[in-house]
């Protein structure tokens, strides 16, 4: 017995791949397993690989692996792409009777499960239902109760009446009877449903729902994948808490109109992918210069320039970090979980109101397009705070008024953060700059100013460093030899590859950094580990150089590049053999 | 809101550092004129400046304001508008700022008709970079950057706005105060985004468009008893007639709804609760 099981639904982009899919990742949901979904999809609308696919546990699960114990194979191409995925016992369900299909190679140890998908769906009531026969089927191989469909299905198809549920629930019911009636095999899984309530989503959806509840009333943005989730979550949704929406004409405009609207007073957020980041750039030296507090959301994905849009990557680090020309201070945070998401985005609104500075929240596209169960608690309305710094109301306007009674928005206080007032307050007129400027904002190119403004925004960061806690998480054997260090979206197959090495005997101790600007000093910590390795989705190694620099200590790499996220047993392997590595270097 | 709020109350106390004798100041006063006289206070009013000699406008008045990066000056405007209805929001610029940097801008502000007012202090030339032709520039105008001229038409923006579907569009000349101040309030007034060109002279650089030349062929259509602004192919024909200089209010759509309006756009956005609202755990539970 499994503990966990890999299911997956593979075809040509427009066959219905992910509405399937997640009718039954939700499914499973709804009968209290965890659900950890992942995409595979290429840049095209029609035509085209893609495929939905579903690790399903009674305990919780964070990240993919290389195995697939279920497939729906709607084209040859299904079964192909993921050979090294099956195994022996592989079950894999496809319709025989496409002219297609009817020539499928299903490796020898694997069983092949030839139902009728199309004809099962015109059975009960049209062809279109032929992916739900295949879930039915599905839920006998699993040994899944079919009447957990049944839900899910109501709530993706409710809209078009009861007559389409109910025939989805019939086709979902034929699949099940046909593989009931027409093979005896005794299959090997049997999936326990448990009395638990998940909630399932994605990292978009987390930001977009963090965003809301941190009382983020505006958003401009422009479509990209994979960000294009945060701006469709918020449209319909932060109208009801009277905020709104805008649809740019392009990423310029986008953070500009973000700008406006937080110089307006308005927790204000954009989110883009790399593309969009690089034309945000202009703006925003402006955005730091005038300690304007705003939250830009990078959903990274493969680059350089149209890269591979609908693949991951975490290359846009050292742009986040050091993007624009001027020295102007920034934050970047990182999520490195789904829920994660959802609180860094909560904690961004406070440190960009804070601090007056744009934060950048650094996601990806292996947040963005992967769901997974939590439990609700886990975004806890009730512990979200709101902190809105040094914002001034007309009565204590006065006090930051110079003798002439002018406000004056940029006064070099001793821990950097300037007074904030928002426009229609009495009393706090005044003009903000992208020039250098004075304390009232008010340009200038007096040497001395000069020098007090830069000093003055640069100590926002040392207050922030004191005030503020930048740790990272913690995982694995605090005292192992090895240390494994990520950021952001690896936690989740490196937390679980932890496993993986524990059964070979390995310890590792696993830092998970969220924080990358300001970030924790490792130094202590890389000093008393042999051997330090550092995993991230890119060629370059962003972050291990910036630890390199840091602690002027050399570390080792993990990198991938390939366009697809780390997964669990991979990275595990990757480590063993590093740690190999520098053994037979230093015997 | 005060009513006895002057025009100068917009002043501030910087000098402002353009020519002796720039059509700037001009357009500035009149641009004050119209948001006193249209009722509003420093207080709640917004200034958004492009770049460029015009966009140092926000340094010269008296409000709250932003100068920000070269042709986005509009979007910052948008954003203020949108997030804080109440506020008067005015945005200035020149003609490169507007009509070369960010004209995808422009086209797409008017299309948008968010209630606001913008004026581009158009005086057919570069000034803050000294002398290189502008979007606007004649065809044969030599410059630093166009010895021969830059042999290219210049842009229409009165014809793009109006091609936009733009629901108010006008021109005034900076030196005639008192038909610019009047024609800016016109926009202030309009529930939409009021679009004024203002000739506005560069006496350093631009030695073709002159305040002369202006005075000589400018039609004044509100003088003209047979226009009518809300007649759309008068208006067209007064846009597309490349042989005359008009001012005036050339076109006003009177039923026009801003974006506000229409969007529904109504609260004060920076007003937000201590924590998450309090129905906010239906957020979580949508995704049941
Ligand atoms: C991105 C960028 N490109 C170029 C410039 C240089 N620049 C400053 S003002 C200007 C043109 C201004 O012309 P216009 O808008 O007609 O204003 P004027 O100075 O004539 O009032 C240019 C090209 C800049 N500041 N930013
Ligand atoms: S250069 Fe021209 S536009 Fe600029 S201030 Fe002088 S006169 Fe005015």
């Amino acid at each position: 017995m499994h503990e966990d099981l890999n299911w997956a639904i593979g075809g040509e982009a427009g066959d219905g791949i992910d509405s399937t899919g997640k009718i039954f990742a939700q499914a499973l949901s709804r009968a209290g397993r965890h659900v950890f979904t992942s995409k595979d999809f290429a840049s095209r609308i029609r035509g085209g690989y893609t495929a939905y696919k579903v690790r399903t546990s009674v305990d919780r699960v964070e990240s993919v692996v290389d195995r697939l114990d279920i497939l729906i194979a709607l084209t040859q191409r299904t079964v192909d792409e993921n050979l090294d995925e099956l195994h022996e016992g592989s079950v894999i369900i496809y319709d025989g009777e496409r002219t297609t299909m009817q020539d499928l190679e299903v490796p020898d140890e694997m069983i092949d499960l030839n139902v009728p998908l199309k004809r099962l769906a015109e059975d009960a009531g049209g062809a279109i239902m032929r992916n739900v026969v295949a879930l039915g089927a599905a839920c006998e191989v699993a040994d899944f109760p079919i009447e957990n469909l049944d839900e899910s299905l109501e709530k993706r198809f409710k809209d078009k009446g009861t007559a389409i549920v109910e025939n989805n629930q019939q086709a979902a019911r034929l699949g099940r009877d046909y593989v009931e009636e027409n093979y005896d095999h005794e299959f090997e899984y049997e999936l326990e449903t448990t009395d638990n309530d998940y909630v399932l989503l994605n990292g978009d959806e987390a930001i977009g729902m963090g965003a809301i509840a941190a009382g983020c009333r505006f958003y401009a943005g422009y479509p990209i994948t994979p960000a294009t989730n945060v701006m469709e979550y918020l449209t319909g949704r932060i109208e009801r808490y009277g905020g709104a929406v805008i649809q740019a004409e392009d990423e310029l405009s986008a953070i500009n109109i973000a700008l406006g609207a937080a110089r307006a007073g308005a927790r204000s957020m954009t989110a883009t992918s790399g593309p969009g980041i690089d034309l945000m750039t202009e703006t925003f030296g402006l955005i730091a210069t005038t300690e304007t507090p705003l939250v830009i959301c990078d959903v990274m994905r493969s680059g350089p320039s149209t890269g591979m849009p609908t693949k991951q990557e975490q290359a846009d680090l050292n742009q986040m970090l050091y993007g624009g020309h001027g020295e102007v201070p920034r934050f970047v945070v990182a999520p490195t979980t789904i829920s994660e998401c959802f609180h860094k985005t909560i904690e961004a609104f406070n440190l960009a109101e804070k601090y007056q500075v744009p934060v950048y929240l650094a996601s990806d596209l292996a947040l963005a397009v992967t769901e997974q169960t939590f439990s609700p608690e886990e975004f806890d309305m009730d512990a979200v705070e709101i902190d809105r710094g040094n914002l001034v109301e007309s009565d204590d306007i006065e006090a930051w008024q110079n003798d002439q009674g002018q406000f004056q928005p940029h006064y070099p206080t001793e821990d950097g953060i300037s007074p904030r007032t928002t426009p229609g307050t009495s009393g706090g007129a005044h003009m903000t700059t992208g020039l250098e400027h004075d304390e009232l904002g008010r340009r200038t190119e007096d040497t001395d100013v000069r020098i007090e403004q830069v000093d003055k925004r640069d100590r926002k960061v040392e207050t922030a460093i004191e005030r503020e806690d930048w740790s990272y998480r913690e995982f694995g054997d605090p005292d192992a030899d090895t240390l494994v260090i990520s950021w952001g979206s690896n936690e989740g197959a490196m937390r679980e590859a932890l496993d993986f090495l524990e059964d070979d005997g390995i310890s590792v101790r696993f830092i998970s950094c969220s924080y990358m600007y300001p970030r924790a000093d490792l130094t202590e910590e890389i000093e008393s580990a042999d051997q330090v390795i550092v995993v991230e989705c890119n060629a370059g190694g962003q972050f291990a150089d910036l630890l390199e620099h840091d602690t002027l200590t050399r570390v080792d790499r993990i990198n991938k590049y390939n366009g697809i996220r780390f997964k669990a047993d991979e990275l595990a392997t990757d480590v063993k053999d590093m740690i190999a590595e520098s053994t037979e270097v230093t015997a | 809101m005060s009513t006895d709020i002057r025009f100068t109350d917009f002043k501030s106390d910087k000098q402002p550092t353009w020519c002796p004798g720039c059509g700037d100041f001009g357009t500035m006063n009149g641009m004050m004129k119209a948001l006193a006289n249209t009722g509003n206070d420093p207080d709640n009013t917004f200034i958004v400046a492009g770049i460029g000699c015009s966009g140092k406008i926000g340094t010269y008045m008296h409000s709250y304001a932003l100068h920000g990066v070269h042709g986005r000056a509009l979007p910052v405007g948008v954003g203020v508008k949108a997030a804080n209805p109440e506020l008067e929001v005015m945005v200035a610029g020149g003609d490169g700022d507007g009509y070369s940097i960010g004209v995808g801008h422009f086209i797409h502000a008017v299309r948008r008709n968010m209630d606001m007012t913008y004026v581009v202090m158009d005086n057919r030339i570069y000034g803050l970079t000294k002398g290189q032709f502008s979007p606007t520039s004649r065809e044969d105008f030599e410059t630093t950057t166009s010895p021969e001229g830059p042999q290219q038409a210049p842009v229409n923006p009165l014809a793009l706005a109006l091609a936009a579907g733009g629901t108010f569009i006008a021109q005034s000349f900076s030196s005639d105060a008192q038909r610019h101040a009047e024609i800016v309030q016109k926009a202030v007034e309009h529930d939409g985004f009021g679009f004024v060109n203002v000739y506005s002279p560069c006496v350093t650089f631009n030695d073709v468009d002159t305040y002369d030349y202006f005075r000589d062929s400018l039609v004044d259509l509100g003088e003209d008893d047979e226009y009518d602004p809300t007649d759309y192919d008068q208006a067209t024909d007064v846009i597309l007639d490349s042989e005359k200089e008009y001012q005036g209010v050339i076109y006003q759509n009177e039923e026009s709804v801003s974006y506000n309006e229409s969007h529904g756009l109504t609260e004060n956005m920076a007003d937000i609760p201590d924590g998450a609202p309090e129905d906010a755990m239906d957020l979580v539970r949508e995704f049941y």
